[in-house]
């Protein structure tokens, strides 16, 4: 069996309530788990939290990762979308140290890219840029070089694509 | 009619059939305490709170009932944490109540404050924090719901002051709703119909049992299935109990203190069928020569212990029962070939045989000097075999697994996968008191009985007739034996100089003390002992640097063992 390490992203549903958050972070802790990033915030039902959890391991590591993950008491449903279709967002708001000699540049790159600007100040701009990880990281590249003062990523969020939802039509 | 939350907790006990709880009063549950006198369950004060966890964990051993024990705020709450530990690494079903302060003050570092449910996160099945009153009746259905289903373990409840003194409407569920917990208990019929197919493919399989098979009752199950396919069984220390160690088919224990015979048995096997058992390194040794030539199918309730340490070929997640005999049916459909199947694993069976006349378990008896084997032994002669055994951690625990030859289940409570000292005091007792009938000794060294050794005072106030076996070696006699073996005699901190008299301390609790110096006195101090009533502590002065034999050295395969020393 081929077996080698790759980024997943898996989507946890569990309920929303006190100390789940440090439950699923404990796990990953506890049992030497990477997680690249994670974001969480309630679903349409308010009683069910949706967390998306990038992650990376080998086959056996992303199975056990799974299955601890669906022995949470408060875990609902585990859905790892690597082998599937699934639409991928991720927000970044940046802010860029702007002059007389960068403002159109920077303002170029924005625009390429569908971001928008989101606060000016004489000496900066602040954007808003979403889209998949690989798009974000190519604005932070472009606009390093000119001056990033502060960056701020929310980690993807993802949604499996078609019709079906991931939990009934709760989640 | 409106209940406190300290009743509310006393009388959902009662329904969930609690008659014991184990226990220490503090300021956090001295609500808990005032109203306990008004309900019919008995508690049972532990000299230490860890005891109290123990005690329930050993009452849920022997019982396969729900222990519970309860503990104040703080220090009370801090210290159940390694009984939990315990319990859950041995899959034990269990519910703490500890006190906590009162919810204004959680995270003001109140007197007496530990944020319990933080530290037991990763080792209880399930926690909870209550936080108000209308919530407890439902928090307590469901941690004993979860407690004892699917892969049995520990469940905390932490209750603040404020909600044991609050009051509510007092309505038990009759049912409980958990959309994230739904164990699998029915095994999948097409893995089923594999497994069958496999075990007929086999030439020489081998039933690895562990200590799933005791948590779900498989006892009779278990033997019929191993006696229709003629397949010979190892167990893990979890397991030992669960399939009768005298049993022509039981080879015993196998892994680092296994037999020659296990050992050589699974290394050799081309089929090994684990059931309720999760790989553990002290019974696999290096991983990559462990069963080697074997297809495995993994049997177990809980999905996380398949495939976490070995590769498996068939998983079936299911009740252990359920499995087997599903697979049990699927083989006599297939009534030629099960006919058949013992005849073609018949040279297997001698091939096994032979490895046990090669090396049987052994030890070389003295004249002069007590064998700690001798005293096992005799132990096992002088008690019939509803006796319930419990043993701390090292050694002796080692040396009673391979002599003691354990017929029932729910005979052995031992701590296999924390490997807790001081546990087996404080389990006999939990023991004695679901099993009044029965004859319970602890088997423990002089190293582990220290560390709950105060449990004497409850075996005394409680009239609890446990015996106590005490093999002394004056020495931390595991950690010796491997400095001796592997770190050329340091013997770093293992020597106990100072010569407990061990008989006084039992008297000084109120206890009977009897001491065994000599091989020809064993007989008689066991003999005694167990006609003598309430509990009675029996020291054994043993040969001080005898070692558990066969051994697998850290970091070798099975089959490399050291035979003697």
């Amino acid at each position: 069996m081929v077996s080698h390490e790759a980024k997943h992203t898996i989507s946890v549903l569990v309920e929303n309530e006190f100390g789940v958050l440090t439950r699923v972070a404990g796990l990953f802790s506890g049992r030497g788990f990477n997680i690249e990033s994670l974001s969480v915030a309630p679903t349409l039902d308010d009683s069910i939290s949706r967390m998306t959890i990038v992650t990376s391991g080998d086959d056996r590591i992303l199975e056990q990762i799974t299955k601890q993950l669906n022995k949470l008491i408060d875990t609902i449903k585990v859905i790892d979308f690597t082998d599937s279709e699934y639409v991928e967002r991720e927000l970044a708001l940046i802010k860029v140290q702007a002059t007389e000699d960068t403002r159109a540049e920077i303002l170029r790159i924005v625009d390429i890219f569908r971001g928008n600007v989101v606060d000016v100040t004489a000496r900066s701009y602040t954007m808003e840029i979403t889209g998949a990880p690989s798009k974000i990281q190519a604005v932070v590249d472009l606009l390093k070089p000119i001056g990033i003062q502060e960056l701020v990523r929310s980690g993807p969020v993802v949604l499996g694509r078609g019709a079906k939802g991931g939990l009934s039509d709760k989640g | 009619m409106k209940r406190t939350g300290s009743q509310i907790l006393l009388e959902s006990l009662l329904l969930e059939g609690v008659d014991t709880v184990f226990g220490y009063p503090g300021g956090t549950v001295i609500n808990i305490y005032n109203d306990l006198p008004d309900y019919p369950i008995k508690h049972i004060l532990t000299r230490h709170e860890q005891a109290a966890v123990h005690a329930a964990d050993g009452y849920a051993r022997a019982s396969g009932k729900v222990g519970v024990a309860i503990a104040t705020s703080g220090p009370g709450a801090t210290n159940t944490v390694t009984g939990i530990a315990t319990a859950y690494m041995d899959s034990i079903p269990m519910v703490v109540i500890t006190g906590q302060v009162p919810t204004p003050l959680i995270g003001n570092d109140a007197f007496q404050e530990a944020d319990i449910v933080g530290m037991t996160r990763s080792i209880t099945k399930h926690n909870y924090l209550v936080k108000d009153v209308k919530d407890l009746a439902r928090i307590i259905k469901q941690a004993f719901y979860i407690a004892r289903t699917g892969r049995p373990g520990p469940v905390l409840i932490d209750l603040p002051k404020d909600v044991q003194i609050a009051s509510t409407k007092f309505v038990y569920p009759d049912s409980v709703e958990l959309r994230g917990y739904k164990p699998t208990y029915s095994g999948n019929v097409r893995q089923v119909e594999k497994a069958a197919k496999m075990i007929l493919a086999a030439r020489r399989p081998v039933l690895y049992v562990g200590g799933g098979a005791t948590a779900s009752d498989a006892g009779q199950n278990l033997i019929q299935f191993a006696e229709l396919i003629q397949t010979p069984v190892v167990t893990t220390l979890m397991g030992m109990a669960a399939f009768p160690t005298a049993h022509p088919l039981s080879l015993g224990m196998l892994g680092m203190h296994g037999t020659y015979y296990a050992n050589m048995a699974v290394t050799n096997s081309d089929l090994l069928i684990a059931i309720g058992a999760r790989f553990d390194d002290r019974v696999t040794g290096r991983i990559a020569a462990f069963a080697p030539k074997a297809k495995i199918i993994h049997i177990d309730i809980d999905p996380t212990s398949i495939k976490k340490n070995v590769r498996v070929d068939l998983p079936i997640v299911g009740e252990l029962s359920d499995v087997i005999e599903k697979i049990g049916t699927k083989l006599r459909e297939n009534h030629d070939q099960i006919e058949a199947f013992p005849e073609l694993t018949a040279p297997w069976r001698s091939q096994v045989a032979a490895w046990r006349a090669q090396y049987p378990m052994s030890y070389k008896f003295s004249n002069t000097v007590i064998k700690p084997q001798y005293v096992i032994e005799k132990i096992r002669k002088l008690t019939d075999e509803s006796a319930i055994i419990a043993t701390e951690v090292g050694q002796h625990q080692m040396w009673t697994a391979q002599f003691f030859n354990f017929s029932n289940p729910r005979t052995f409570l031992t701590s296999g996968g924390l490997g807790t000292m001081g546990f087996g005091l404080p389990a006999a007792l939990g023991a004695q008191v679901a099993c009044p009938d029965r004859q319970v000794i602890d088997i423990s060294g002089d190293g582990s009985f220290q560390m709950n050794s105060q449990e004497l005072a409850t075996l005394v106030q409680f009239k609890l007739p446990v015996k106590i076996a005490i093999l002394n070696n004056n020495f931390l006699g595991m950690v010796r034996q491997w400095q001796e073996l592997f770190f050329d005699h340091r013997y770093s901190q293992t020597p106990l100089e100072l010569p407990i008299d061990f008989v006084k301390l039992a008297e000084a609790y109120g206890a009977t003390g009897l001491r065994a110096t000599r091989p020809d006195e064993v007989e008689d101090v066991i003999r005694k002992a167990l006609a003598t009533p309430g509990p009675v502590l029996m020291e054994f002065k043993i040969d001080r640097e005898e070692n558990v034999m066969p051994m697998v050295p850290a970091g070798a395969a099975i089959d490399e063992m050291v035979l003697a020393s």
